[in-house]
């Protein structure tokens, strides 16, 4: 970890709804061009925490923290949150395409954001189709309503959406959860491709995904008080081999409560 | 939350590692006994039993798949299936180290031995008391015992120079002698190697404790 480059980091960050404490002071710093796995049972805020990485929690009212998170060294509470999430994009749990065609689901971010020229919207809606690795499956019908594929293309076709901004990070949640083995797959490739370009952040209760996507490894779990807190970041091969925790390792092993 | 079916999948497995190893360290005294006493049809039945230890181990190898493949284990669970799978492997091959002695045993047949094998002998006893305490450190994961236990080897290599020096004179006073001292030279290397062997167990039991492969060597 020593060799890598910070994309994203948190100092003593806390989360509370309302007086309840979720998140207890964490402290991390999510390396670049790499990919951090969350794990840690329901309810140990590992999505919160997430979530905090593009401000999403903001939406939530009675929502207040303290401590601060870090894009590339800059507060994010300091940022505009529309730039911000545009460098932070977000994969959700179930596949969410609008209910538009294929093209416009892609071409909605780069539009937001002012891109007005036909055609190179298209240079850039193929491109992020290619790179979401779905591009061959819907070159030939981008006016189709994305409703209309399947869930695991319908997930790719997200991906796409996201880094059609050209985001630096991408906050995964879950993102293969709700798909079937093969689509898994194909998402956990595409991910491994991601990374030569984007950092890529995802929370998933599937440990063996964890082991196999990832390139680090964050366990989460609650305290007495039932906030969460970060018990062990490190390798994944030294999480799933030689975890320093007991906690950890009680966790991964199936051994847990 | 517990995992039952799991955890008695590992003590099964462990337990018939520890099984098939109190089997190969009695296969392991008797190639002795039976060459000193010249006992052909010892040295038959542990030619013969060496199979059903052959057949322990590969049976050993496919729970490890299994728990491996079904499980999925990580950690300390997933040290433990590794060292138990290169476990078995070091101990198949003492067996077969039993066996060539027995093999020996029966080419020099039944006649009279050169020479008597106290220090062949004591060289068994050192390396069988080496194996019982390493598979004793790694039932305990006692990580101290295992670094302890390599150090005893050395006694092994000293007395198999001494033998080796011991058959070369033999050999000089009476150069007839020679393929009787070819083979129980061969017999000390076979035990020098299980030294060898334990010493690569206690390198298991050290990664199974600690996650660092070592080599102690």
């Amino acid at each position: 970890m020593e060799n890598e480059t910070t994309r994203m980091s948190t100092e003593g960050y806390s989360l509370f709804y309302g007086r309840f404490k979720a998140l207890n002071s964490i402290d991390i710093k999510i390396p670049s061009n790499r990919i951090t796995a969350f794990i840690g049972p329901s309810g140990c805020g590992k999505s919160t925490f997430l979530r905090s990485f593009n401000r999403m929690n903001d939406l939530i009212p009675g929502v207040t923290t303290t401590g601060t998170v870090r894009l590339d060294g800059r507060d994010v509470a300091k940022e505009d949150v529309v730039k911000l999430r545009k460098k932070v994009g977000m994969v959700f749990q179930r596949p969410n395409p609008f209910p538009k065609s294929i093209f416009d689901n892609v071409a909605y971010g780069p539009r937001l954001h002012g891109l007005r020229n036909r055609s190179d919207l298209a240079v850039l809606v193929e491109k992020s189709l290619r790179q979401a690795a779905i591009w061959e499956e819907v070159k030939d019908d981008l006016q189709k309503s994305g409703m209309s594929l399947s869930g695991g293309q319908q997930q790719r076709l997200c991906i796409a959406r996201a880094i059609a901004v050209e985001p630096e990070v991408i906050l995964m949640d879950e993102p293969a959860s709700a798909l079937d083995p093969v689509a898994t797959l194909k998402i956990e490739e595409l991910m491994n491709e991601l990374k030569m370009n984007y950092t890529i952040a995802i929370v998933t209760h599937n440990m063996q995904q964890a082991g196999r996507v990832s390139d680090y490894t964050a366990f989460m779990l609650t305290d007495q008080n039932r906030a969460g807190n970060l018990i062990e970041f490190g390798a994944t091969k030294q999480i799933f081999t030689t975890p320093v925790d007991s906690r950890t390792e009680d966790y991964i092993s199936g051994r847990f409560g | 939350m517990s995992r039952d079916s799991f955890d008695r999948e590992l003590h099964e497995v462990k337990r018939n590692l520890f099984q098939v190893t109190g089997e190969v360290r009695k296969n392991l005294s008797a190639s002795v006994r039976y060459l000193e006493n010249r006992d052909m049809q010892g040295a038959a039945m542990i030619i013969e039993s060496d199979e059903i230890i052959n057949l322990r181990c590969i049976e050993i190898e496919e729970q490890c798949l299994n728990i491996i493949a079904t499980q999925q284990p990580v950690a300390t669970d997933l040290r433990l299936l590794f060292s138990i799978l290169q476990i078995s492997t070091e101990i198949e091959r003492i067996g077969d180290y039993a066996k060539g002695i027995a093999r020996i045993s029966q080419k020099i047949g039944p006649g009279k031995l050169i020479k008597p094998l106290l220090s062949i002998s004591r060289m068994e006893e050192i390396a069988n008391e080496m194996l019982d305490d390493a598979i004793r450190a790694f039932t305990e994961d006692d990580e101290k015992a295992a670094r302890e236990i390599p150090a005893r080897d050395l006694q092994i290599d000293v007395l198999y120079n001494q033998v080796h020096r011991e058959l070369l004179t033999f050999i000089l006073e009476k150069p007839s002698n020679i393929e009787q001292t070819m083979m129980l030279d061969w017999v000390a290397h076979n035990i020098e190697r299980v030294g060898d062997r334990v010493v690569n167990i206690c390198e298991r039991v050290i990664f199974t404790v600690t996650g660092v492969s070592v080599d102690l060597n």
